[in-house]
């Protein structure tokens, strides 16, 4: 294992340093409990708080500030953070509209969050992603998995709970724009989780996992290498077949990178992917490429198509100001 | 349950956890994500730093702190599941002495019920409740019968050992390995393997206790 660190032990802590530095406009790191805050406490509006094991990043702690999120509670690197961190992340953001977790659907992530809001003394609801439909027969396993269309579901709830959306209405755009995002990646690499030191799956030089998740989980099967264009014709047709979008429906095509594949072929993989939606009809109006939902240094890449409708592309459009989403109207 | 008995579960719970380090990585990393070794090290460290806090408390002060604290360091799956666990025993420490053989054992079946509630999960799935679900029914079983002590350990260990080894053949329907399908089968579960070692290990200390 190469890797940039100093202690094992300490390199959550020194990175989360890093980050609060470099963005020392936008967020304020705490401790023991670890939580990010925004560095200016938001008034009169729903919290959203978000969180999960780290080696995702920018996922969370990237989303936090206007338009998105309000804190995010990173666990250690692939484990669920702890509801100690979730109930102190909750009390420093709470502005009297109650508490909108957004959670990946994990057992774990799933069974923490669900134990802080069991102990929480304010309102709270919470939003389950489940984009991912690499995972088959759903109801023999603990479910979808939450991957990147994640992202759109804060950015859209963050945007509405800025207008003052009470609870209800948050929770309710989270759950529709979550229904209406359907998600699968392809490993072509495993990743190595920095205090185990060895790749966490073995795989060979020409083979790659089609439907593989964030934490280097296998997916639906080990395949031989194959082009790029015979590879995004699965995934695309694995999400199409989950989405079942009529003819003319206006999507977001989202191109995620699980952090070590370069750019280039990320946008390679998007115009390979744009032209199987346009020819299914579907209208690509809004689009992302780069790595928003990364896998510590695995290669591949994810694609996500999100159903459009005049409220998810307001919420879309809405501006934002976090470390890793930033735009103006 | 004594205060005494418990610190000491705890000190040769970590060393027979850390001497397992290579197994329980390895086994994660063929069906889970790699880190349950790295989690328990961290839960089992942090539950000694607490010693010299605990070793003054009553049983289900101790069992109740312990659990908080795993709580909040372990993360992950494992983390809500022991705490549940810890907790649940502390209640029962609480409401009434847990001094008898039975009282163990019910209050053993207690704390099994509420993982298997908090996981939503129960036996055949391929989790640390294939080893649990076993060893709390023959706990409760043998205590009605009124068995020797030793036997008992003995059997507690055979349970312990048969459920976990039960989950090489399953597929996994929760937690992580559930996303492998039938490519789960052929290994065993690691989270069925620490709770089967940290059983293994208190039933052995528990056997030095009787002579």
């Amino acid at each position: 294992m190469k890797k940039f660190i100093n202690n094992v032990d300490d390199l959550l802590v020194e990175s989360l340093s890093g980050f609060a530095a470099a963005h020392a406009d936008l967020v304020e790191l705490h401790l023991e409990p670890h939580f990010i805050t925004r560095k200016n406490k938001a008034e009169n509006k729903v919290a959203i708080i978000s969180g999960g094991g780290s080696g995702h990043e920018p996922l969370h702690s990237g989303y936090i500030g206007y338009g998105m999120l309000d804190a995010a509670c990173p666990g250690y690197v692939f484990t669920s953070p702890s509801p100690d961190q979730m109930l102190a992340a909750a009390e420093a953001v709470h502005a009297g509209k109650g508490v909108l977790f957004i959670v990946k659907n994990y057992a774990g992530d799933v069974m923490n969050f669900e134990m802080a809001a069991e102990m929480l003394p304010f309102d709270n609801a919470t939003v389950l992603t489940s984009d991912d439909v690499a995972v088959e027969n759903s109801t023999y396993t603990t479910g979808r998995r939450g991957v990147a269309g994640t992202v759109i579901v804060e950015k859209a709830v963050g945007s509405l709970a800025e207008t003052g959306a009470d609870l209800a209405a948050c929770k309710a755009l989270g759950d529709k724009v979550n229904s209406r995002t359907a998600s699968m990646g392809v490993a072509l690499t495993s990743c190595t989780v920095p205090a185990a030191g060895r790749p966490t799956f073995d795989m060979g030089e020409l083979e790659l996992e089609m439907g593989v998740g964030i934490h280097g989980e296998p997916g639906r099967r080990r395949e031989s290498m194959r082009n790029a264009d015979a590879i995004v014709a699965d995934l695309v047709a694995a999400i199409l077949e989950d989405l079942k979008p009529a003819r003319g429906t206006e999507v977001l095509l989202l191109i995620n990178g699980f952090a070590a594949t370069p750019l280039m072929e990320l946008y390679l993989l998007y115009n390979s992917a744009a032209k199987l939606l346009q020819a299914q009809g579907l209208v690509i109006s809004r689009s992302l490429v780069g790595n928003y939902t990364t896998a510590l240094d695995m290669a591949g890449a994810s694609i996500t198509v999100c159903l459009l409708d005049d409220e998810i592309r307001q919420h879309w459009d809405s501006p934002v100001h976090t470390a890793a989403l930033r735009w103006q109207r | 349950m004594k205060t005494l008995f418990i610190l000491e579960a705890m000190t040769t719970v970590n060393q027979a956890i850390l001497s397992s380090e290579s197994e329980l990585e390895s086994l994660d990393r063929a069906i889970g994500d790699g880190d349950h070794f790295i989690n328990l090290k961290r839960g089992c460290a942090a539950l000694l730093a607490m010693h010299d806090e605990l070793s003054p408390l009553a049983p289900a002060e101790v069992l109740q702190r312990m659990g908080m604290k795993l709580l909040s360091t372990i993360g992950g799956a494992s983390g809500p599941l022991l705490a549940t666990f810890f907790m649940t025993l502390a209640k029962a420490e609480k409401t009434s002495d847990v001094s008898t053989l039975a009282d163990i054992a019910s209050a053993f079946q207690a704390s099994v019920d509420a993982v298997k509630q908090r996981g939503k999960a129960d036996r055949g799935e391929k989790t640390m409740l294939d080893t649990l679900i076993p060893v709390a029914e023959t706990f409760t079983q043998l205590t009605q019968q009124d068995t020797d002590r030793l036997l008992l350990l003995t059997a507690l260990q055979q349970a312990a050992e048969q459920g976990m080894q039960s989950t090489r053949e399953m597929i996994a329907t929760k937690g992580r390995a559930s996303f492998l399908g039938e490519r789960a089968i052929g290994h065993i579960d690691p989270g069925a393997r620490s709770s089967q070692i940290i059983i293994h290990t208190i039933c052995e200390l528990a056997k030095t206790k009787i002579a």
